[in-house]
């Protein structure tokens, strides 16, 4: 028999039983329509994680003072002051594969413009800042070395100050006060929205980390040092550099525990998305466990079938039927039935995800490829399901068969 | 030319736990082109084992079968398939049609398992000839529960003929019909013998074994007696009998 008779032959046979067919398609649809909704959220809240991440930098490894949290005491906070200047000079000349070394500084406080007040924090970098977290100037232009060397009274703002700040008016060019020490802004950043922990990374001022320190604190310790590292195959190699010159510089004994803590933006990259794969996998066990009671309905319903059509199958095979022509009468069908239900299931979970996405705000992304993967496994469950009840009909006795009532 | 069955020795065996059931007990039988044999027997007789041999349903446990000069004997599953298909055309007692499919469609049925197909417009056509055959072609689109039962019987003799088998075997083909509609489908038999086909029958009731040319008994897996039939009954005379009022 033709593959295309054999088609025709399923069609035929599930039209004749419109309802009890669309009922075994219900189970595929929703579980295809879940899997590919969750897909969609899943790889809509890694893809955010991602670009969060992203908005670090490239191949940035940050160095922060004192230790984290460890069983639940925190020993060592951020200002403990076991970050110096001198590490950061340090790491930029001795550790290889170093780009851009940018030693920060910060405070909080009070800016003033007008009768307008904002309270930020004000950090202190040096220019390469810019570049190591590609952080675009969209009007004006950064500090200069020059301006790190004389301790220039110049800031860049970010896009929240500008906005709280000066409002409406150009900012570039107008004087603000920081401390009451009147500072210029000479440059706005791009807007980069919100970081990995949730914090506005545009309420942000940045000027030369030598200003803070002679003008504004008057301490040399850094709360952070920024590293770009020439590229991520090198990053490991650079993590341990610098934990290796740190110590040293520390003079921190083998006993010693480390006074400050290295991360690469890979590390951070993971540690956010762990939570995001953990849910993912979880969404998509849930969705899977639907896939497969709905192959179990579509095997059940086709046992049902192979047993109503006992005398048909016979007739068949008296007529001359091999049983490969009822092996594929019958697959055919279940897999029919469960493609299905992969495409309604499919065109549901897409609907479901654009309609979560619209109306909750979740970020969805469906890509073709989840489309792809989830078609092939609607088809494969019915091939998998399919294929013992199909195996059943084509064993029959044409003798025993053509008897059954 | 080559008998169109040819039984060497054949026995069925059924072995059940300890027990051995002959069904079929050497029998050895010659049929040949343009023959038309009833085969007869009561239930247990081994009628029902010998037609599914006949109809290549079974295969004999010893003994070789010759059907159309081949020895299907030894065949597997799917060349038995192939024989079926070919060289035999079916007429059930229960007519055994696909219900919710067309006459016409049922009647393609054999040629779409043939192993070289033919296109869905010379399948049509060919069903539409052995329709014809059997006075049935206004009904083709017809589906089986708008045909009365003489009718669905002669769906079944079109389906069973489309094929151009060497052997037509009908099991109790009369079985579920009345008197006046068996003589109607062993009138279109008759008509088909007439025209060379070879037909095997098997039936337990003796009138409708009258209308055959030769008559086997069966009786406890043997060939109990093998006569030409004497006072042939013609289907034809039957039905004008019939229609006049009378009783057969």
């Amino acid at each position: 028999m033709t593959p295309l008779a054999t088609f025709n032959l399923a069609l035929r046979a599930l039209q004749r039983n419109k309802m009890r067919s669309t009922l075994t398609m219900l189970g595929i649809v929703i579980g295809v329509g879940a899997v590919v909704a969750m897909v969609g959220i899943g790889n809509g809240a890694k893809s955010q994680v991602e670009a969060q991440i992203a908005t670090l930098g490239q191949n940035v490894i940050l160095i922060f003072p004192g230790s984290f949290a460890t069983s639940g005491v925190q020993s060592g906070s951020g200002g403990a002051g076991t970050l110096k200047l001198e590490d950061a000079k340090a790491i930029e000349e001795e550790v290889p594969d170093v780009l851009a070394v940018s030693p920060g500084t910060r405070i909080s406080s009070q800016l003033g413009y007008g009768n307008q007040n904002w309270a930020t924090s004000v950090s202190g970098e040096s220019p390469e800042y810019f570049e190591i977290r590609q952080w675009e100037i969209v009007a004006g232009a950064g500090f200069t070395e020059q301006d790190v060397r004389s301790a220039a009274k110049v800031a860049v703002i970010g896009a929240t100050v500008e906005r709280q700040l000066f409002g409406e008016e150009d900012a570039v060019g107008q004087i603000m006060r920081v401390r009451n020490v009147p500072f210029q802004v000479i440059g706005i950043l791009k807007a980069k929205g919100t970081s990995v922990m949730g914090s506005d990374q545009d309420d942000v001022v940045i000027v030369p980390y030598t200003t803070v320190m002679k003008r504004l604190s008057g301490t040399t310790n850094l709360r952070m040092i920024s590293v770009q590292c020439a590229s991520e195959d090198r990053t490991a190699a650079v993590v341990q550099n610098i934990t290796d010159l740190m110590r040293q510089r520390h003079r921190l004994g083998p006993d010693r525990e480390n006074d400050f803590m290295v991360r690469s933006q890979q590390e951070i990259a993971e540690m956010a998305t762990a939570t995001s794969r953990v849910l993912r996998l979880l969404l998509g066990a849930i969705a899977s466990v639907s896939l497969i009671v709905g192959g179990i309905g579509i095997m059940n319903i086709m046992l049902v079938s192979v047993t109503e059509r006992t005398r048909e199958i016979g007739i068949r095979i008296a007529l001359g039927a091999h049983g490969a022509d009822i092996l594929s009468q019958f697959l055919i069908e279940a897999v029919t039935l469960s493609s299905l239900g992969g495409v309604l299931g499919i065109l549901i979970g897409l609907g479901t995800s654009t309609l979560l996405s619209r109306f909750a705000g979740w970020p969805t992304l469906t890509s073709v490829d989840a489309i792809v993967v989830a078609f092939l496994f609607s088809a494969a469950v019915g091939v998998f399901f399919g294929l013992y009840p199909a195996k059943k009909a084509a064993a029959l006795d044409p003798i025993d068969a053509l008897r059954y009532e | 030319m080559a008998p169109v069955i040819q039984l060497d020795h054949v026995w069925k065996t059924y072995r059940t736990a300890d027990v051995e059931l002959h069904a079929v007990r050497d029998v050895s039988l010659r049929i040949e082109r343009g023959e038309f044999v009833a085969i007869m027997g009561s239930s247990g007789s081994g009628k029902s084992t010998m037609m599914n041999i006949l109809g290549c349903l079974d295969r004999p446990s010893q003994g070789h079968y010759f059907l159309d000069g081949q020895d299907v004997s030894t065949l597997d599953r799917d060349g038995l398939a192939d024989i079926r298909n070919q060289k035999i055309g079916f007429v059930f007692q229960g007519f055994n049609l696909l219900t919710r499919t067309s006459a016409a469609e049922n009647v393609e049925l054999p040629m779409m398992y043939a192993r070289q197909s033919l296109g869905t417009k010379e399948m049509r056509r060919r069903a539409l000839e052995a329709l014809e055959m059997v006075g049935l072609s206004q009904r083709a689109d017809h589906h089986p529960n708008q045909l009365s039962g003489g009718q669905q019987q002669r769906v079944a003799i079109a389906r069973a003929l489309v094929n151009k088998p060497a052997l037509l075997l009908a099991d109790e083909p009369t079985g579920n019909l009345d008197t006046k509609t068996s003589v109607e489908i062993m009138e279109v038999f008759q008509t088909l013998n007439d025209q060379g086909i070879t037909i095997v029958m098997v039936t337990h009731e003796h009138d409708i074994s009258q209308y055959n040319k030769r008559c086997l008994v069966m009786r406890d897996g043997i060939v109990r007696s093998d006569a030409p039939v004497e006072g042939r009954l013609m289907a034809s005379e039957q039905r004008k009998a019939l229609a006049s009022g009378g009783v057969l």
